[in-house]
């Protein structure tokens, strides 16, 4: 497992080269790694940040140097105590949490899908056949970022990749659902973005007063329901 | 007690060391752009070093506190003062309970930290009272300060008491804090960098551009990242790369070439290639690059990056000992 510093202060820990080839299995691998480095509470580290292929060990040098690290030797060291708290033959015995799946109601009415004409257009699809294939595709949490509480989302169904937009909007409300590229998301802020919007959920993906802040995490199985108009309605009242 | 605005200025905002721990959920570290600049400033007056402080951007700012405390600033070439005494960057002074404190247009640098005694005492959210600009929360109701603002100060510490007794007749302290910690501002920066995962897609003319070019910043600036107008870096190859972890100090090229300087704002992941990382102790000279400045970066290794780093924990460590020595 490859190892590299992200400035003087961060190391990625790259546990798989692609993401694509296997998404689900490759996001089991990232959330177990994070897991034992959680648990390794290696000395010197503030926290750990899963991404896709990827986890972030975030630590303060000097926590490290005055565990007796010898100031040139930051990286090697925390570099052996990451290793040594991945053995490679003990990978399947921790417990792995069960994925929590969350359905997220979509209103997919023309006036919160700003893109969904385009998106259908791209496809070669009626755009009531769009909705219908987003919102009867499984989804996995692969990452959150962009904003607090955004989800980027693998398991779009092929036929619906479309590219970013040329130029991003300068605002897209709160609780808009788009597609960019081959993912899924959903905007928890009004925000600038240069997605696809084909819906919005009346859910609110990030509150700072609540613990943990977001509705969604790294490794939740995620699927769409359609509502209505009325429905969407009712659930902002 | 109260802190009230009279001017808000530019860009004010109340800062602490930042939000540790909620990466995880795209929460931004944010916090003090130049933390040690906070750290210091808090310490001159009696405070956690962690207390909320003040960042302002660019001045305009005049504001009074309803009863007397002591206050310290650190950052760029700021003229401070309260009536006609002069405020010094990295001394305590007393101000007292009405009197205006007024910060004009810096003449170098941009942004400086305000420290009052007690801390900016607003409800700390996700572990920290800093104000997350771009997702609306922390600080004072998740915004920059306006015109008419009043903001809730904290129980002074007993020295921060001492210390308003003290200065009552002279009002600045005869003592300061290091310069190079108090004026971070330059005409003319050097950036220290480590080499990041993505050096070896450069080009090697690329790569001597970055450690000879002077690289101008771009009025495009904000707490996100500092964006420089040229010159462009092109890479080898045009793959992207899967979205990881970005850190403030991290330099990414998005395809254009035209490198940002991701700062305390920056989001938690990018997919931008990784060139270099300025390192943590040079992230002050960082905070204070505005529109025009010229830049030039310089490598250094990882192990200097460290003993860099921790030489000045060691000297500010002697300086919270010998701060203490003048209430004795």
């Amino acid at each position: 497992m490859d190892i590299t510093p992200l400035g003087d202060s961060a190391l990625i820990v790259h546990v798989r080269d692609r993401f694509k080839d296997a998404p689900e299995k490759t996001l089991n691998e990232v959330l177990d790694v994070r897991g034992r480095l959680e648990d390794a509470h290696i000395p010197g580290v503030i926290e750990l940040a899963a991404a896709y292929t990827t986890v972030a060990v975030f630590f303060d040098p000097i926590r490290v140097i005055n565990h007796a690290v010898e100031p040139d030797r930051v990286i090697e060291w925390l570099t052996q105590k990451i290793h040594e708290s991945l053995p490679p033959g003990e990978r399947k015995r921790r417990k792995k949490a069960a994925a929590r799946t969350v359905e997220i109601p979509v209103c997919y009415d023309p006036e919160f899908a700003l893109d969904l004409d385009h998106v259908a257009q791209h496809a070669r699809m009626s755009p009531k056949e769009v909705v219908d294939l987003h919102s009867a595709a499984d989804y996995h949490v692969s990452c959150i970022g962009f904003t607090p509480g955004f989800p980027y989302l693998a398991g779009l169904p092929e036929k619906l990749t479309t590219p970013r937009r040329a130029t991003p909007r300068k605002e897209i409300p709160a609780g808009s659902v788009a597609i960019g590229g081959t993912q899924s998301g959903i905007y928890p802020l009004r925000s600038p973005g240069g997605w696809n919007v084909i819906g919005r959920t009346p859910l609110r993906l990030f509150e700072p007063q609540k613990n943990p802040p977001t509705l969604l995490r790294a490794g939740d199985r995620l699927r769409f329901r359609a509502i209505s108009r009325q429905e969407f309605e009712a659930w902002t009242f | 007690m109260n802190l009230s605005v009279t001017q808000a200025g530019f860009l004010t905002s109340v800062q602490d060391l930042g939000r540790n721990g909620f990466r995880q959920f795209g929460v931004s570290v944010g916090g003090a752009l130049d933390s040690h600049a906070l750290r210091v400033a808090n310490l001159l007056i009696g405070n956690d070093e962690s207390d909320a402080g003040l960042e302002i951007t660019f001045g305009g700012l005049r504001m009074r506190l309803q009863d007397k405390r002591v206050i310290a600033w650190c950052g760029g070439d700021f003229d401070i003062r309260s009536g006609s005494t002069p405020l010094p960057a990295g001394h305590a002074c007393v101000l007292d309970a009405g009197d205006e404190l007024a910060i004009d247009q810096p003449k170098i640098g941009c942004r400086a930290w305000l420290t009052i005694s007690g801390g900016i005492d607003v409800p700390p959210v996700l572990g920290s009272r800093s104000t997350d600009l771009r997702a609306k929360f922390g600080g004072l109701i998740g915004r920059a300060l306006r015109d008419g603002d009043e903001a809730p100060l904290g129980n002074q510490s007993e020295f921060s008491r001492s210390l308003v007794d003290l200065l009552r007749e002279r009002r600045v302290a005869s003592w300061s804090s290091p310069v190079e910690w108090s004026s971070t501002a330059k005409t003319e920066t050097v950036l220290r960098v480590i080499r990041g995962v993505d050096w070896p897609r450069f080009h090697e003319v690329t790569r001597q551009r970055l450690s000879s070019d002077a690289f101008v910043v771009s009025p495009d600036s904000d707490r996100m990242g500092v964006r420089f107008d040229g010159p462009e870096l092109h890479r080898n190859d045009d793959v992207d790369h899967v979205s990881e972890a970005v850190a403030p100090g991290t330099i990414q090229v998005p395809p254009g070439g035209r490198p940002i300087l991701l700062l305390g704002d920056c989001q938690t992941i990018g997919g931008y290639p990784k060139i270099a990382h300025v390192i943590t102790v040079d992230l002050s000279l960082a905070a204070q690059l505005r529109a025009g400045n010229h830049v030039r970066f310089s490598e250094v290794s990882m192990a200097n990056a460290h003993r860099l780093l921790l030489e000045r924990e060691r000297q500010l460590e002697r300086f919270r000992i010998g701060l203490r020595l003048h209430d004795s």
